[in-house]
């Protein structure tokens, strides 16, 4: 691995895996404590709507998945804050029309669509140095919308009713949540892929959640744990030449897996509570 | 006796000041009534037990009070004003069932989230709202706890952090729905005696479907089964109780302290 740093393709693949730990980690802690996987989902699905309409239009594929996952976050936010239509519906349907129009886009290009697969499945391995800086954008624009609101966002995730009591905008808060996930999911499309996407969303928190009961060291956890899935996932992909973004999900859902055995003994081994 | 009452001096106690008042308030969810026609008016002083059965409309009121619940008809005054600008006066403790007892929050945090109307968005909580926090957990007995997670509290204990959590913006108005739900009866007692000591300083409204604990200790009694019965004292008709829980009132008046049921 060390020999393999000489190459740049290597260290910008470890840098992308490090700014993807950084936003799945912070965000990831929301989705996991605010049960948002399945919006989570939604949103990287339709984004496949926006990668369609970027090879359509002849642009940079992930500014048009940028546009979908923005759009598509708002959306969901606004029928279920809005109408009577419940959420897992409106996500249901979005999913499978973002994906639904992708195809079309995609069809409606002439010539062959490349990098295609790298879109669906991540290939850490090839992401472009432009693509670096807008991750590394996206990043800073999460830590500081976090940082600005991160007391808001606590209390809309633990009593959003109490919120709207002592007088702070909760719906507004939401859908500033719902869109951080977007630019989380279009960091992380590079790295994993729109479909591998939730993921690195929900493991690394839900992992860190085991060791922690405080919202603040879980992000830091899990942003701990993104990384060594990260760096961890490229160098067996490396090694064992295998596809970058599923090693990366298979190493964490392993380690995921132990962890939990673990906690479970370690639970086992305290006293008893009640008789 | 009558002397002890006449010789209280006039204070602003003796001139009790209307905090909320409900006239003729309707309440419809998909056009089905969950409030009839409500007439209701809370003092300063008040301590009002609401009984009524499962369904019959307490949660609504209370939020309709706090302007979550939206009228379909009749007036809602909250501080002389409506309710959303009211009940900034208002603290609310919600039905226990309704939290996530896992969530990653400590107790600290809790409480200081009651202080997020005077912190202003964007900003850190100042030195200030810590202060009404500490004093806030102080009066409950739950500072020694401030940084436990809340789920690991017992359910009594959590119930003082909640009342903490609305004291810090040191509310006109207390609204308790269903508190003694996950407190265990020997805890009980002395939940009761935060609330007297409580009292003294803002009207309580505490909801409950369970006649007989709540109607020891609180002043006034209301029934509610999407019709309000109320007479402003402690005194319960046996045909308004029969009237809220549709049913004879020897079922209901079962285990319950017969001073407050009118001779019948």
């Amino acid at each position: 691995m060390i020999d393999a740093l000489q190459y740049e393709f290597i260290r910008n693949a470890l840098f992308a895996g490090l700014l993807a730990a950084i936003a799945c980690g912070i965000i990831g802690a929301y989705v996991i404590v605010n049960r948002m996987v399945f919006i989570s989902g939604g949103i990287s699905h339709a984004s496949f709507g926006g990668i369609g309409l970027g090879y359509f239009l002849g642009i940079n594929p992930i500014l048009g998945a940028l546009f979908f996952t923005i759009a598509s976050a708002l959306g969901i936010g606004l029928v279920t804050k809005k109408t009577k239509l419940s959420e897992d519906t409106a996500v249901g349907i979005l999913w499978a029309v973002g994906m639904a129009l992708g195809i079309i886009f995609i069809g409606l290009t002439p010539g062959y669509a490349p990098d295609l697969f790298s879109y669906l499945f991540g290939n850490i391995l090839t992401v472009p140095p432009s693509d670096l800086i807008m991750m590394l954008v996206l990043d800073i624009v999460i830590i500081s919308v976090v940082f600005l609101l991160y007391k808001e966002f606590l209390t809309i995730s633990f009593d959003e009713e109490f919120g709207t009591v002592v007088g702070i905008p909760t719906d507004g808060l939401y859908l500033i949540l719902l869109c951080l996930i977007a630019l989380t999911v279009i960091v992380l499309i590079r790295v994993v892929g729109i479909i591998l996407v939730i993921a690195l969303l929900t493991i690394p928190a839900a992992m860190a959640r085991q060791f922690t009961h405080s919202l603040k060291k879980m992000m830091l956890l899990s942003i701990l744990f993104g990384a060594v899935f990260a760096i961890a996932g490229l160098w067996l992909s490396y090694e064992l030449d295998l596809a970058s973004g599923a090693t990366i999900i298979l190493v964490s859902g392993t380690i995921f897996i132990v962890s939990l055995g673990f906690s479970k003994l370690r639970r086992k081994k305290l006293p008893p509570q009640k008789i | 006796m009558w002397v002890a009452v006449d010789l209280l001096p006039i204070t602003e106690k003796n001139m009790s000041k209307e905090i909320v008042k409900l006239e003729d308030v309707w309440v419809h969810y998909d056009g089905v009534p969950a409030l009839e026609g409500v007439n209701l008016s809370i003092n300063q002083d008040d301590f009002l037990g609401i009984i009524g059965p499962n369904g019959g409309g307490k949660t609504t009121l209370l939020k309709t009070i706090l302007g979550l619940a939206k009228p379909s008809r009749g007036k809602i005054r909250v501080m002389g004003s409506t309710p959303e600008r009211g009940r900034k006066f208002v603290g609310y403790v919600p039905q226990y069932s309704l939290f996530d007892r896992d969530f990653p929050i400590s107790v600290w945090d809790v409480v200081l989230m009651g202080r997020l109307g005077q912190a202003g968005l964007l900003k850190r909580y100042s030195n200030e709202d810590r202060r009404a926090a500490i004093q806030s957990l102080q009066r409950v007995e739950m500072l020694y706890f401030k940084d436990r997670q809340i789920g690991k509290l017992s359910g009594g204990e959590q119930q003082r952090v909640f009342i903490a959590r609305t004291l810090v913006t040191e509310p006109k108005l207390l609204l308790l729905d269903e508190p003694m739900a996950s407190i265990d009866m020997p805890m009980q007692m002395g939940f009761y005696e935060l609330l007297g000591e409580l009292k003294q300083e803002m009207a309580i409204v505490l909801v409950s479907h369970d006649i007989s604990a709540v109607s020891i200790h609180v002043d006034k009694i209301a029934c509610l089964n999407r019709r309000l019965f109320y007479h402003d004292s402690k005194e319960i008709a046996a045909e308004d109780l029969e009237a809220t829980y549709q049913c004879p009132v020897e079922m209901i008046a079962h285990g319950v302290p017969h001073r407050i049921l009118r001779e019948h």
